[in-house]
C-alpha cells in the first residue's frame, strides 16, 4: 500500500515537471510576447531590447527555465496586467479560487446525486422507458453547448420567471461578512443565514449548467458498469444466497460497479475548470474560469501562468486522490 | 410431447424435491423460442445424491437455475412443477423464493473465482447468509463463519476470514463457496459442476467434502456434471440429459454396468482409461450438440447416433422402462444398445 502511494506521488511529480516545461516553452513561443504586451506595437527596438534585458529574456533558455521554476515554487508569477491590473497574480488566484471551488462542489454534487441512481435504475430496467429516456437525456447533456444551456436557463429562470438571480455570486446590498471567501460557508459561520441562502440561489443555475456534461458522462459509465456487474457470477451467487435486495444492490452490485465510475468522477472533477470558463462567463460569476477567459483576451501572461499551472496541479491532485480511493475500495489494488 | 410415460411410482413419500415435466423456454419478441429444458422429471430424497449428466448446452444448468428461481424474469417461460417439501417452488414469487434460497436450498457454482465478490472479504460473504436467514448479528455470524471455514477444510480460518477471493487458491475459493452454501444447513444442495475449474487433486478433496456432507447431515444433493468420474464417486442415481430431455435414468451401478442409450454409451466410451482394458482409440461421439434436431421431429440425438434408423428421424421416443425389464432403469431410445448386442463398447 505504501509503495503504491509512493509510486503514484512520484508519477504526479513527474507529470508536473513535464507540464512546467511545456508551459515554459509555450509562453515563450507565443506571437506577440510579453514585451509587445507591455510596450505596445510602436516601441523602438532599443526600448524593446532594454525591456528584454530587464525581464531576463536575453538569458540562455535553461537559465530562464530555472528562474521560472524558482519563481513558480515561491508563488512569484508577477503582477496581473489585464484581469486586475496591479494585483499580484498569485494572490489573484487565491482570491478567485473559493468561487470556483464552491461552484464546482455544487455542480459535482448535482451530477453525482442524479447520475448514479439514474444509471443504476436504467441498467436494472435495461431497455425500459426509464433507460431509454435517460440515455436520450444524457445525449442531450453532452450535445448541448454549456454556454447555450446557460443562456436558456438564465432566460427562463431569471428573466421570464424571475426565480433565481441571473449573475454574480451574491447580492451586493447584503453586505455580508467575509471570513473564508466561500460565501455559503461564510454565511453559516457568521450566522448570516440569509447570506448563505442568497449565495446558494446564485449558485443553482451556473451549477446546473456546469453539471450537465459530468452528469451525462457519469450516468453513462454507471449504467454500463452496472449492466456489466449484473451479469457477473457473484451477483448470481448473492441471489442464490437469498440476500435482501438492499444488500445485493449495495454490497454486490454498486461496490463493484463504482470502480470505473470513480475514475470517471476524477476525470470530470479535473475537467470542471474547462466548463467553468464558459459557465462563469455566461453568469458573470467571478471565479477562476472567468479570470482565465479575461486573461486570454487581455494577454495577461502572469495570470495565465498561474492559472494554467494551478489547474494542472489541481488535476494531478484530484487524480492522485482517485488512485488512493481506488486502493480503498478495490482490495486487489491494495494487496497486490 | 413431454415425458408422459415417466410416472415414477417409487418413493413418493420420502422425496424432498420432486421435479415434474419441467419446461424452460427462452425467447422473446422477434426471436424464435428455444426449449432449453423439455419435460424433465426427477426426484431426490434426503441423504441421496442424484446426478444430472450431459454435455455443455444439454439443459442441466438451466434445470437447476429454474428450480432455484434464478433465471432472468424476462425472456423465458418456465412450466411444470418443482415440489420441495410440499410447496411448488415454481409458483412462489421472488420474495418467498429468496426466503428459501440459501436457507432451504443452496447452490454451488462452477467457477469459484468469478462466483465470489472480488471486493468483499470472504468472511463477510459467508456471514451475510446467516445474517439474512438466521438473524445473527455481524460478530456472531463472523464467529460462525470461522467455524464453517474450518469445517470445509480451510487452514487458518481466522486469517482467511479477512482475506479477499484473489488471495485464496482455487481449491480454497471453492471451499469458501461450499461454506456459504452450508451456512444455514440447507436440506437440498445443488452443485453445478463444482470441480470443473479445479486441479484433479483438489477435485477429489472437494468431492470428499460434499460426500461427507451428504452422509453426515442427510442433505439431498443434485450434482450437475459432465464428468462421469464425479458421478462414479458420488451419485446414487444418474439422469443423463441430451438436448433438454432425460434420455437415460438409472442407478449408478446400472449406468456404468449397462449403459443402454447410445449417448450414454458414447459418454462412457470417451473416458480415457489407464488400465488398458480398452483396445484402440477413444470413442468420441461424432458431431456436436449443435447438430441436434428438435425432439418434435424425432430423436434429437439421431444425427450423431451410430444406431439411428429411419424411425429415429421421424418419431420422438418416449422415456420408458428398459426393454430387458430391469426396474428403475428408464430409457428414451428406439434402438438401445442391449447387453450382448454391444459392438462399440469394451
Amino acid at each position: 500500500m505504501l509503495r503504491y502511494i509512493l509510486r503514484r506521488l512520484l508519477q504526479a511529480v513527474l507529470v508536473m515537471f513535464v507540464l512546467s516545461l511545456l508551459l515554459f516553452a509555450w509562453l515563450r513561443s507565443l506571437p506577440g510576447g510579453p514585451v509587445d504586451a507591455m510596450l505596445g506595437e510602436r516601441a523602438t527596438p532599443e526600448n524593446r531590447a532594454a525591456m528584454r534585458k530587464t525581464l531576463g529574456l536575453d538569458d540562455p533558455l535553461p537559465v530562464q527555465y530555472l528562474r521560472f521554476l524558482d519563481n513558480a515554487v515561491h508563488g512569484n508569477f508577477g503582477t496581473s496586467t489585464g484581469v486586475q491590473s496591479g494585483t499580484d497574480a498569485f494572490s489573484l488566484f487565491w482570491q478567485r479560487l473559493p468561487a470556483t471551488v464552491e461552484l464546482s462542489v455544487f455542480a459535482i454534487i448535482i451530477a453525482l446525486v442524479t447520475a448514479i441512481p439514474l444509471g443504476y435504475f436504467a441498467a436494472k430496467r435495461h431497455g425500459g422507458l426509464l433507460d431509454t429516456g435517460s440515455v436520450v437525456l444524457s445525449l442531450i447533456g453532452v450535445a448541448v453547448p454549456v454556454f447555450f444551456l446557460g443562456f436558456v436557463l438564465k432566460y427562463f429562470f431569471s428573466i421570464e420567471w424571475n426565480l433565481l438571480p441571473p449573475t454574480g455570486r451574491q447580492s451586493a446590498d447584503l453586505n455580508a461578512t467575509r471570513v473564508t471567501n466561500f460565501y455559503v460557508l461564510d454565511g453559516l459561520l457568521t450566522r448570516e443565514y440569509d447570506a448563505s441562502w442568497d449565495a446558494i440561489k446564485h449558485l443553482i443555475l451556473p451549477a446546473i449548467a456546469l453539471a450537465t456534461i459530468p452528469f451525462a458522462i457519469i450516468f453513462r459509465i454507471t449504467r454500463a458498469s452496472v449492466l456489466d456487474v449484473l451479469g457477473e457470477d457473484y451477483v448470481r451467487t448473492a441471489e442464490a444466497k437469498g440476500l435482501s435486495r438492499r444488500v445485493i444492490r449495495g454490497r454486490h452490485v454498486l461496490r463493484n460497479a463504482m470502480l470505473p465510475v470513480v475514475t470517471t468522477i476524477g476525470l470530470q472533477v479535473g475537467g470542471l475548470l474547462t466548463g467553468a470558463v464558459l459557465t462563469e462567463t455566461v453568469f458573470a460569476f467571478p471565479g477562476l474560469g472567468d479570470a482565465l477567459a479575461t486573461a486570454f483576451t487581455t494577454r495577461d501572461y502572469p495570470v495565465l501562468q498561474v492559472l494554467i499551472l494551478m489547474a494542472a496541479l489541481g488535476y494531478v491532485i484530484v487524480n492522485l486522490l482517485v488512485d488512493l480511493a481506488y486502493a480503498v475500495i478495490d482490495p486487489r489494488v491494495r494487496t497486490r | 410431447m413431454s415425458a408422459a410415460a415417466y410416472e415414477p411410482e417409487v418413493r413418493a413419500g420420502d422425496s424432498l424435491l420432486s421435479v415434474r415435466d419441467l419446461v424452460v423456454e427462452f425467447g422473446g419478441k422477434g426471436r424464435p423460442t428455444f426449449r432449453a429444458v423439455d419435460g424433465v422429471s426427477f426426484d431426490v430424497g434426503p441423504g441421496q445424491t442424484i446426478g444430472l449428466v450431459g454435455e455443455s448446452g444439454c439443459g442441466k444448468s438451466v434445470t437447476s437455475l429454474a428450480i432455484m428461481g434464478l433465471l432472468p424474469a424476462r425472456g423465458n417461460k418456465v412450466a411444470g412443477s418443482a415440489t420441495f417439501d410440499g410447496t411448488d417452488l415454481l409458483t412462489l414469487d421472488q420474495r418467498e423464493m429468496s426466503d428459501r434460497r440459501g436457507r432451504d436450498i443452496a447452490m454451488i457454482f462452477q467457477d469459484p473465482l468469478s462466483s465470489l465478490n472480488p471486493v468483499v472479504p470472504i468472511g463477510v460473504q459467508v456471514a451475510e447468509v446467516m445474517q439474512r436467514h438466521q438473524g445473527l448479528k455481524k460478530a456472531q455470524a463472523m464467529q460462525e463463519s470461522r467455524l464453517l471455514l474450518d469445517r470445509v477444510g480451510i487452514p487458518d480460518p481466522a486469517r482467511r476470514l479477512k482475506e479477499y477471493p484473489h488471495q485464496l487458491s482455487g481449491g480454497m475459493r471453492q471451499r469458501a463457496l461450499i461454506a456459504m452454501a452450508l451456512a444455514c444447513k440447507p436440506r437440498l444442495l445443488i452443485a453445478d459442476e463444482p470441480t470443473t475449474a479445479l486441479d484433479v487433486t483438489i477435485q477429489a478433496q472437494i468431492l470428499e467434502v460434499l460426500r461427507e456432507l451428504v452422509v453426515d447431515s442427510g442433505t439431498a444433493l443434485i450434482m450437475i456434471t459432465h464428468d462421469l468420474g464425479v458421478v462414479a464417486g458420488l451419485c446414487d442415481e444418474v439422469n443423463v440429459m441430451y438436448a433438454g430431455r432425460i434420455v437415460e435414468s438409472a442407478s449408478r451401478h446400472e449406468i456404468f454396468a449397462r449403459p443402454e442409450h447410445p449417448y450414454t454409451h458414447g459418454l462412457l466410451g470417451s473416458i480415457p482409461r489407464l488400465d488398458g482394458t480398452r483396445a484402440g482409440a477413444l470413442h468420441a461421439i461424432p458431431g456436436s450438440v449443435a447438430d441436434n434436431i428438435p425432439w418434435t421431429g424425432g430423436c434429437a440425438f439421431a444425427p450423431r447416433c451410430t444406431n439411428a434408423t429411419a424411425i429415429c428421424r421421424e418419431q420422438s421416443p418416449a422415456l420408458e422402462a428398459d426393454p430387458t425389464g430391469i426396474p428403475d432403469h428408464l430409457l428414451r431410445c428406439h434402438h438401445p444398445i442391449l447387453p450382448g448386442t454391444d459392438s462399440t463398447h469394451e
